[in-house]
């Protein structure tokens, strides 16, 4: 180890401290979630990207993954459940110089808020929407949600699930997102790379990373700790970039496509268009 | 001149119109500065939404017609933390889908207006006839305990003004306020006197006056009221639907819930007599008193007036606010007269809290009525069988 590493040890220092709330840590992720190193890659991409601070806004719904945006010192919003997309919106079009960053998770904005993320995606609404897919509802206690795979044992399905699950990146590339990406917890240079060309692109851009959740998805899926499930990743990640998202969907036992699957330059965003709106209702004659 | 889609209208309107309550309502929140609206069309409010789209791009606001009332009310109260102040409108069906995020805007003192163009429940009801259905719903609707403001106009120049006094106590109290109109004035058309834009009250949030190291987003003044720092000023705040401190951080223990729901409520409660706005009528040496609001309360005057030709001694007491309730007036009223009359398109909802406050003390009958306004001529009737 390096003397400056073991120094900012001993310090009880934090690299990214600062980026942080203080007083907030520690955080209520368990021991094996994957939610923790993501809240890092999510602050270094900022940095990376060179945000301006003052400029970013970070909004979540309930469950696990939306507890993200409260440990974050930046603007920060904790919504109701499944809502955050459409308050997201409210607060982008206020200034186009706003980047907001929706974090949450597969039960809140896939299922409850499912309709929300659609027409987000259709308006192009300039919003980057990162949801951690781990595959379940982790904060109530391990029930099956819109993302869990046929077979996939829960509390509500006790007997195995048997409904279809949702195919994100398939269902994000449809309405019209014009970025769209999915990583594993595992790929944590990529998950950065990725958040980094998201942040910096206009419109509705769409991030999925497959999170491990050892405490509720894999105690009952035979993965039970947070490094088999990062295993079970390792074992069956397939990198595909530009692959038909129609390709991706993610079932027992088989592979998980990960990837840059869409991304489209220059589509006006709902923004664009609100004072398009503007200009042409202030035009003299209105009809041109 | 404001017909339905006049694209020529001037960006800032004034003076004498023909008009409906809807598009007064509309013209109201604009003269007050609302820079946005989210909605989803519901009869019989929509024209205050299509209002909105015509008029908001012209002053540099913007209008987004959403996929739900779910995402209309959390949009408007994400656009305030953004800066602009926001508005939606609907009616029962909507209000009934919007009240968890209204209890969202209780608990992290967001302002914003809510319209509610009441028309007939439960359920899908009668869309294109009249209620006074929603009282309770706008008291009670979201879960936990907190104290709304709601205004309820019964003329349409009334419908401005209170489009901008509900802005005004939202800025000042921080909360969302609802505006409780009811079908008939929002499509009924009559005079409206829009002044000049130099004489409308407009107010606004406290803003912090300590740097961000010192700034506690939720620490309130002496008012109970915390200054809000938005999006963007720099302060980094945090905001959240959970049980919170000074800070903004969620704390979740009995401490905290104690300070944060009492003050949430007394901020209302102990301000009360700034808020509560009433119309008296005839009331000083009435025998008879009559209880109205909205619409409704147009035919109870035309009732007390036709009363007082007769020689019955009548009056009209009429609830410009609604919530908080006027309580003190109304054990007063019950002191001094012999009845009073509560005639209302439901079946009893403010009767009971009338029945509440005057603790027995005089006579309450309600004339409840369903999806009709009262004919003055019934009221009479109700008031000649109390002589």
């Amino acid at each position: 180890m390096v003397e400056e590493d073991r120094e900012l040890i001993e310090s009880h220092e934090h690299p990214l401290d600062g980026y942080l709330r203080e007083g907030r840590i520690p955080h209520i992720f368990c021991p094996g979630c994957s939610l923790g190193s993501i809240t890092n890659v999510i602050i270094e991409a900022i940095i990376e990207a060179g945000l301006d601070p003052k400029k970013i806004s970070v909004v979540s719904g309930i469950g696990c993954t939306g507890r993200i945006s409260g440990y974050l010192n930046y603007d920060s919003f904790h919504t109701t459940h499944g809502r955050s997309i459409p308050f997201a919106i409210g607060l982008s079009i206020t200034d186009p110089e706003r980047k907001v960053i929706v974090i949450s998770g597969d039960g809140d904005l896939f299922a409850i808020g499912a309709s929300h993320f659609i027409h987000a995606a259709r308006r192009n609404a300039d919003i980057t929407v990162i949801c951690v897919n781990n595959f379940n509802y982790g904060m109530t206690g391990g029930q099956v949600g819109p993302t869990s795979y046929m077979g996939q044992v829960q509390t509500t399905a006790p007997y195995g699930f048997n409904e279809e699950s949702f195919n994100l990146p398939h269902l994000a590339t449809t309405c019209g997102a014009v970025y769209v990406a999915r990583w594993t917890a595992l790929d944590v240079r990529r998950i950065k790379d990725s958040f980094v060309e998201a942040f910096k692109k206009k419109g509705f851009s769409f991030v999925e990373v497959l999170g491990s959740c050892p405490t509720t998805f894999g105690r009952r899926n035979q993965l039970a700790e947070g490094k088999k499930i990062l295993q079970h990743f390792a074992d069956h990640t397939v990198l595909k970039h530009d692959v038909d998202p129609k390709e991706t969907k993610i079932e027992k036992n088989g592979p998980l496509i990960v990837g840059k699957f869409v991304d489209i330059e220059d589509k006006p965003t709902l923004t664009d268009n609100l004072l398009a709106i503007q200009r042409i209702s202030q035009a003299s004659d209105k009809k041109s | 001149m404001m017909s339905d889609g006049n694209l020529d209208l001037p960006e800032i309107l004034t003076g004498e119109h023909f008009t409906t309550g809807n598009h007064a309502t509309a013209e109201g929140a604009l003269a007050v500065g609302c820079k946005f609206f989210g909605g989803y069309p519901i009869t019989p409010s929509s024209e205050i939404a299509e209002h909105m789209a015509l008029r908001l791009p012209r002053v540099n606001g913007h209008f987004v017609q959403f996929e739900d009332e779910l995402a209309s009310i959390i949009g408007i109260l994400g656009a305030r933390w953004g800066g602009y102040k926001s508005m939606t409108a609907t009616s029962g069906p909507g209000y009934s889908l919007m009240v968890e995020n209204i209890g969202l805007g209780m608990m992290t003192e967001t302002p914003c207006v809510i319209i509610n163009v009441q028309r007939g429940g439960p359920s899908t009801g009668l869309p294109t006839l009249v209620g006074q259905q929603d009282i309770m719903q706008t008291k009670w609707g979201a879960h936990g305990d907190f104290e709304p403001i709601v205004l309820c106009p019964s003329s349409v120049q009334e419908c401005f003004e209170l489009a901008v006094q509900a802005f005004n106590y939202a800025e000042q109290y921080r909360l969302p306020v609802t505006v409780l109109m009811d079908e008939i004035l929002g499509h009924m058309s009559e005079k409206l006197i829009i002044p000049d834009r130099s004489k409308i009250k407009r107010v606004n949030t406290k803003k912090p006056n300590v740097p961000p190291e010192e700034y506690l987003p939720y620490k309130p003044d002496k008012d109970l009221v915390p200054p809000m720092a938005i999006a963007g000023d720099g302060y980094n705040i945090m905001v959240t639907g959970l049980t919170h401190d000074e800070r903004g951080y969620p704390v979740l223990n009995v401490e905290t819930q104690e300070k944060l729901v009492r003050r949430i409520n007394d901020k209302i409660r102990k301000n009360k007599d700034k808020i509560i706005i009433l119309e008296e009528y005839m009331l000083d040496d009435a025998e008879i008193a009559i209880l109205s609001f909205g619409s409704v309360a147009r035919a109870a005057k035309g009732a007390v007036n036709r009363a007082r030709e007769k020689g019955i001694k009548a009056g009209l007491l009429r609830l410009v606010t609604i919530w908080p309730f006027p309580d003190e007036r109304i054990e007063a009223l019950a002191n001094q007269v012999k009845t009073i009359l509560v005639p209302e398109i439901n079946y009893g909802q403010i009767t009971r809290e009338v029945e509440r406050t005057t603790h027995g003390k005089t006579n309450v009958k309600g004339l409840f009525k369903m999806g009709a306004i009262h004919n003055p001529q019934e009221i009479l009737s109700e008031i000649e069988k109390c002589t």
